[in-house]
């Protein structure tokens, strides 16, 4: 298989308007003829479903939670980037591309992230027009703050809910076109299978949440935008029934899973507390403007905060890195909480924290401005952990938060299978092995709104079908093997929980495929993942039954994919013997244990095809060409 | 355990949970006893390790709804000792922590209960009448693409605050549940006043909130009577000036209506 990235020719900053005016169009009274399925209602889904339905398309978009809105972007804090340069210091669309590509560690492809930067301008416009209160100045202007590996503020956000309101916009605009009858919604409806027909994807099974009734729906087109699979920690920041069943059901169906290893461990969560811990909670990176990161200076300082002289702190991120101090790139600044730890200068009583320190922010700005900046955040922390972060340093340690990996998708966001798309953070394209702050919304919003409109109006064009109902043998094979999946989870009646299982597999993957990685580390894992998946299919215990509201039921299917690709994932670290952005291979670092990349033998992306269960995958590359760019080490210095 | 709090003891708790096998079926409150419980946990870990055990033993584990687990989806509910969301203030049921409820204690736990609610199963509700009075006219009609530059619409900084406040609704449903009406007017009046108060919004102002209301009361939602026990519960502070609002700005566009 040779991969297509499809990139158009031409210049770095005219591919994307060549591009669209190059693509085939579907005439406005065509459109109506097209159906197009959405799978997941976060800003990359609900963004899609809404701009798909504006143009005329008939747009069925599913979840699984009881609302669209509850998506996880909701849950996104610190702010979305956009090169609008409304700051006057500097900022511009190459100069958000060239961040981007960078704090990605240089692994995503620079087309992709180029049309990022330029369409990042659209989506503030877009959000704004529909009533999103982003923070103003007095003026009336819009207000912008720092992120993380950005030297300046393009960052746009509401307070610290700037997801929440994105993905409010976002749910709006869906709800104008469902009361037009435009989108059909399926709240309550996970996706369980994809349907091929003539090779090409033509629809889903999918499994009602309370009914429990299995279901086809045939579409032209699908779409999936089902976001990330960092639950496979089971410890993660995503909400719990974040899953992977969606991307890799379409995985085994033909559509190649890219870099799967790749992991953002967000440094700035509140760390955990017991063995009953169900998710963690990030604390936004915006803290990290404000907030100096510090642990004692001696191993084993067990004095409270307060008393710890000034003089015996070490505020690692402002020695390490003057330049950027606090605002290193999420990957350098989990790394070096974890070295602080490793070294056992680790605070609290797990000592697995460093401190987030607001005293010197509140003392320059005063309590007021700080507790308009960070209130509900300083609210939450609370909340949580009992502590006031007023008076004393927030505690804080890295968690997964997001992945870079996901489906191999080309320019036109359409994975290996014609007529599947993947959007937003579950496909793999813009933020190579590093994800930048404030990225994640931008990405999401810039697929939905203004990237798929295009692209696949392009592929209906190019494949004009007729509808297929779904009583095509291909549906009826695809719900037969949905339910055959169904009654072997409810006859196995073993002894082991489902929960126990994802923790178990949390824990492996953590300890091995987590903030640091080596060779030996992840062949043990490989065998242990096996180990696991056998006992599973042999000892799980799923009560109840398929025809009723079964949390366990749709707990036990979502685990057994993640036993599934938590191997992929170990295989695709094994796979790269280089240190770039979140993955961190320990054989391969600097004297000053910094990411050492690869770039003669790694700069690819990493493409595994499904082979059959507890088959080998195989592997393709898509080799990267950085023709903009140069390589370089890092430095944040 | 965590943090820098060492007298935290586990606790023993009793708890009386709705079970319900489906929206036909017959309710009742069963009596469950927990032990062990450290006060670093939240509510909903409470009841997770609660469902461990039943799993264990075999039972059907207890249906809740929940998804992001830090106060923003709005998919947790719970009525907890008669109180939607529990004790704490301004909290979701999910940011609840243990540490707010002593060894001993008994803990009622119900369901949201109002008309348009319907249970599905235990603790879920069928929410989905709070999505269809957005749907008649939550969102202001803007396609993609083709709107002018976001700083060509400036807004004075206190009203954009004011229509954030509005906007963080996060639709749990808990104004529902604790007023003894069952209205939905403080959900409702929370999108109407977000849109009146911004310019994007001025268009459709009138149209708005005559379609919002007009499907709040399709769904069944009680009338309100000011008592304010909606904006007490809320989690996220919702205020009562909402209402006040909807009430002009319904008043003044049924005045003037363009609703022919």
């Amino acid at each position: 298989m040779i991969l297509d990235s499809k990139i158009p020719e031409g210049p770095l900053a005219e591919k994307w308007e060549k591009h669209k005016f190059n693509v085939k169009l579907v005439n406005p009274a065509n459109k109506r003829k097209y159906d197009i399925i959405v799978v997941g209602t976060g800003l990359a889904g609900a963004s899609a479903a809404a701009t798909l339905a504006e143009l005329g398309y008939n747009v069925k978009a599913f979840c699984f939670q009881d609302s669209p809105r509850r998506a996880h972007s909701i849950a996104a804090q610190g702010g979305i980037n956009a090169a609008k340069n409304y700051q006057n210091d500097g900022d511009s669309v190459y100069r958000l591309f060239y961040d981007t590509v960078k704090g990605g560690d240089y692994r995503a492809r620079e087309a992709n992230v180029y049309r990022l930067a330029q369409v990042s301008v659209n989506i503030i416009d877009q959000c704004v027009a529909q009533g999103v209160p982003f923070a103003r100045e007095y003026g009336g202007l819009l207000a912008n703050r720092s992120f993380g590996g950005a030297q300046v503020s393009r960052t746009f956000y509401a307070r610290g809910q700037t997801g929440q309101q994105l993905l409010l916009g976002a749910y709006s605009a869906l709800n104008r076109q469902i009361a037009y009858g435009k989108v059909k919604m399926y709240p309550r409806t996970e996706m369980l299978d994809l349907v091929m027909v003539d090779g090409k994807a033509r629809g889903i099974v999918t499994r009602h949440l309370v009914t429990g009734k299995i279901e086809s729906h045939s579409a032209h087109a699908v779409i999936l935008a089902t976001g990330g699979y960092g639950n496979v920690f089971y410890l993660s920041t995503n909400a719990m029934g974040s899953n992977t069943t969606a991307i890799w059901r379409a995985h085994k169906k033909g559509a190649l899973f890219a870099n799967p290893c790749f992991t953002q461990i967000h440094p700035t969560c509140i760390p955990v507390s017991g063995d009953y811990q169900s998710k963690l909670t990030l604390m936004s990176e915006s803290l990290r403007n404000d907030g100096r990161v510090w642990v004692p200076k001696a191993v084993g300082d067990n004095r409270a905060p307060g008393q710890i002289p000034e003089d015996e702190r070490d505020y690692f991120l402002e020695r390490k890195y003057p330049s950027f101090g606090n605002l290193v790139p999420r990957d350098v600044a989990s790394r070096n909480a974890k070295l602080a730890c490793d070294e056992g200068r680790g605070v609290g009583t797990t000592k697995l924290a460093v401190y987030l320190d607001f005293a010197d922010a509140i003392k320059r700005e005063g309590l007021d401005k700080i507790s308009q900046k960070y209130g509900n955040l300083f609210e939450m922390y609370e909340k949580i952990t009992g502590e006031n972060p007023y008076e004393q340093p927030m505690r804080i340690y890295p968690a997964v938060h997001y992945t870079m990996g996901g489906l191999w998708v080309d320019y036109n966001l359409m994975t290996t299978i014609p007529g599947l798309y993947a959007t937003g953070e579950c496909n793999f394209s813009d933020h190579g092995a590093n994800r930048l702050g404030a990225s994640a919304l931008m990405q999401g919003l810039a697929d939905g709104y203004f990237v798929i409109p295009y692209t696949i109006g392009d592929y209906l064009a190019q494949n004009p079908t007729s509808r297929i109902e779904t009583s095509h043998p291909a549906f009826k094979e695809a719900e037969a093997a949905v339910q055959a999946d169904v009654n072997r989870l409810l006859s196995i009646n073993g002894n082991r929980t489902v929960d126990d299982f994802h923790k178990a597999l949390g824990h492996i993957m953590w300890e091995y495929c987590g903030m640091a990685r080596n060779a030996e580390g992840l062949t043990h894992a490989k065998q242990e993942i096996r180990k696991l998946r056998d006992e599973f299919w042999r000892d799980v215990k799923v009560v109840g039954t398929n025809e009723e509201l079964n949390i366990t039921l749709e707990k036990a299917g979502r685990v057994a994919d993640f036993l599934e690709l938590g191997e992929l994932m170990v295989d695709d670290a094994l796979n790269r013997n280089e240190s770039c952005g979140g993955h961190f291979r320990e054989e391969y670092q600097t004297p000053e244990n910094e990411a050492l990349r690869d770039d003669e033998n790694y700069a690819y992306v990493a493409a595994w095809e499904y082979t059959g269960p507890n088959q080998q995958p195989v592997l393709h590359k898509e080799e990267l060409k950085f023709e903009n760019v140069k390589l370089t080490q890092r430095s944040y210095k | 355990m965590a943090g820098n709090n060492p007298n935290s003891k586990p606790m023993n708790l009793t708890l009386k949970v709705w079970r319900q096998k489906n929206t036909q079926a017959a309710g009742r409150l069963e009596t469950y006893q927990v032990k062990d419980i450290s006060p670093e946990m939240s509510f909903l870990e409470m009841l997770d390790v609660l469902n461990e055990d039943l799993l264990r033993s075999g039972q059907d584990p207890i249906a809740f709804d929940h998804d992001c687990r830090e106060g923003i989806c709005g998919m947790c509910s719970l009525y907890i000792n008669g109180r939607a969301h529990g004790p704490e203030r301004g909290t979701t049921t999910c940011q609840l922590h243990m540490r707010k409820f002593s060894d001993g204690d008994t803990i009622t736990i119900e369901p949201w209960r109002a008309a348009p609610f319907p249970i599905l199963k235990d603790l879920t509700v069928d929410r989905s009448a709070l999505d269809r009075i957005q749907q008649a006219g939550g969102y202001i009609s803007v396609n993609t693409g083709g709107v002018p530059d976001a700083n060509e619409i400036p807004i004075p900084k206190t009203i954009a605050d004011k229509a954030f406040d509005a906007a963080t609704c996060i639709q749990c449903g808990a104004c529902v549940a604790a007023c003894k009406n069952g209205s939905a007017m403080l959900f409702t009046s929370a999108k109407v006043s977000q849109l009146a108060m911004l310019p994007q919004g001025q268009v459709e102002r009138k149209t708005r909130v005559e379609n919002m209301v007009a499907q709040m009361d399709k769904e069944g939602f009680g009338a309100c009577t000011n008592i304010g026990s909606c904006a007490a519960e809320c989690p996220v502070g919702i205020s009562l000036e909402n209402i006040a609002m909807l009430n002009r700005e319904f008043i003044s566009a049924k005045f003037t209506s363009e609703n022919v």
